[in-house]
């Protein structure tokens, strides 16, 4: 059935740190690149050669700037994939029971041998977390991995999302964020981790730490370069040359 | 939100033939015989047309059974069992109609009640999705509901009720559409709420993830389709709704109900390919788009 449970054992989800995260899209790749090699339809590319290519992806970082009236524009990279929601709205509108949310550990799933390709989930997501393939023609979405976190063929360190896994500036935090103990659920407090759109009222799982505020300019602007005096730079000619020279100049 | 033909196709054949269904069902028109056969068939194959065309609209059709299943929690699975339950309950009293002049009222009721739940659950689909501002009001269901009911009762050859129905059906239609356009504001999404960076300053999208399209914005974000919004509300009111109801103050007969039919079924396709292409999907924020 695809209603959702009442509550879920624990709450595995992401911690992204807008402040860390330098846009260099590495955990796209490796999200693309696991994904399509790994458990469930490859995550396929359309005309990848031609004229317009595109993709499906689990994962992508769009970035924003913000504008400040009292300091410099401030660019921020934003990474965004499943939120995990705990009132998904995209499990409850599914027909056929293929979208649900585990229980034990509150991922949102898709099975894709029932998926119809109805396309709703998608339309019910206000995040755009959920991409339809074009080759499968089946929901993708992320599954935080799930096919690497209890893979015990893997060395523990690899035991944890791709993307986070990969992330060169440590931006992306793997954890549960139902055990307010947790090194992630911690973070949260400490940081003042928020919710994407909360009035969508879907409670996602997966918090976002703001970026800290950056660049206060609060010494007096240095006054404006004065242009070097002409004379000094341009070397006097003599003789015939200079004779050339006034005469040219009177002209 | 993408207008696909599959799609407007599917509710308005739907909507008309479960519409006209609700009226036999009633007894309201009781034909039997030859009668019967045509209009009872016309309902039955609208109805039926219209499921085929969503059929059309899905990646794997060969699960569509499967779309039976959770009708506990999702309106498109109720959809599906109702309108196969309205069909399936209405037959005997259709058969008993056509081939034995006896038409069987109780199956007759059950199946005009199933029916009008199917056209609920038809609109039921858009206006539980919260991420579409405008389509999840209360505004929407009338919007389907009086559609399909005055395009059936015309179907039916019932003109007083039709005259009736198509001045309801131009006051929902207009309220979905006044009532709609604040609707977004309304939400409260920003692109500030959605990168929740609002809080120092104005935020605007800086660099997309990608450079091609995708599917959410083929899908979700289509904003060709608006550029007429205007023109055709008037064409969707106009023919939809305001035509027939003109038609139908003349001396009536055949050739003025196939008139207003015609009109209205146009103004009604008209008024889905913008129920859609007006829709504005929260995520076209990420994007810088809406």
């Amino acid at each position: 059935m695809t209603a959702l449970p009442e509550k879920t054992d624990r709450k595995l989800g992401l911690v992204i740190d807008l402040d860390t995260c330098v846009g260099c899209h590495a955990c796209v790749i490796s999200c693309k690149g696991w994904n399509t090699e790994n458990h469930g339809a490859p995550l396929s590319d359309l005309d990848a050669y031609g004229a317009d290519p595109e993709g499906t992806f689990l994962n992508r970082i769009h970035s924003f700037e913000v504008t400040r009236d009292d300091a410099p524009p401030m660019v921020v990279h934003f990474p965004k994939s499943c939120l995990h929601c705990d009132d998904a709205p995209c499990v409850t509108v599914c027909p056929t029971g293929a979208s649900y949310k585990r229980t034990e550990d509150g991922i949102v799933l898709v099975n894709e041998e029932a998926c119809i390709g109805c396309g709703l989930c998608a339309w019910a997501c206000p995040y755009g977390a959920r991409e339809m393939d074009g080759a499968e023609k089946v929901m993708k979405k992320c599954t935080l991995c799930v096919d690497r976190i209890y893979n015990e063929a893997l060395p523990e360190e690899d035991r944890e999302p791709a993307c986070v896994r990969t992330c060169p500036a440590g931006a992306r935090h793997f954890g549960d964020l139902g055990d307010p103990d947790s090194d992630v659920s911690q973070l949260v407090a400490a940081r003042g981790g928020v919710d994407l759109m909360p009035e969508q009222g879907t409670k996602p799982v997966n918090k976002y730490l703001p970026p800290r505020p950056r660049d206060r300019l609060t010494a007096t602007p240095p006054p404006p370069l004065k242009s070097p005096p002409q004379s000094a730079d341009t070397p006097q000619a003599s003789g015939f040359l200079g004779w050339l020279d006034r005469a040219l100049e009177r002209l | 939100m993408h207008p696909a033909p599959s799609l407007i196709l599917f509710t308005v054949l739907s909507g008309l033939g479960f519409g006209l269904l609700v009226w036999l069902g009633l007894g309201l028109r009781a034909p039997t015989g030859v009668a019967g056969f045509v209009l009872f068939g016309l309902g039955y194959g609208l109805a039926g047309a219209g499921l085929l065309a969503s059929g059309f609209h899905l990646g794997h059709p060969e699960r569509a059974l499967l779309a039976f299943t959770q009708w506990r929690t999702s309106w498109l699975s109720r959809e599906a069992v109702l309108a196969c339950a309205a069909l399936l309950v209405m037959a005997p009293h259709a058969a008993g109609a056509v081939f034995f002049a006896t038409p069987l009222p109780v199956l007759g009721w059950l199946g005009a009640v199933l029916a009008l739940a199917t056209i609920f659950a038809t609109a039921m689909i858009y206006t539980q999705i919260r991420a579409v501002p405008r389509w999840h009001h209360w505004s929407t269901p009338p919007v389907f509901l009086f559609a399909g009911l005055a395009g059936g009762a015309l179907l039916a050859g019932l003109p007083t009720l039709a005259l009736v129905l198509m001045l309801t059906l131009g006051a929902a239609m207009a309220t979905h559409w006044l009532m709609g356009d604040g609707r977004f504001a309304q939400a409260g999404s920003s692109t500030g709420s959605a990168t929740q960076l609002g809080g120092p300053g104005q935020v605007r999208l800086l660099e997309p993830p990608h450079t091609g399209r995708n599917y959410l914005l083929r899908e979700m974000v289509h904003v060709v389709g608006r550029k007429h919004a205007h023109k055709l509300r008037l064409i969707a009111l106009g023919l939809g709704a305001a035509l027939p109801v003109a038609l139908l103050l003349l001396p009536t007969g055949h050739v003025v109900i196939g008139l207003a039919l015609i009109a209205h079924v146009t103004g009604i396709a008209a008024q889905r390919w913008l129920f859609f292409a007006e829709a504005e999907h929260v995520v076209g924020l990420y994007y810088g788009q809406r």
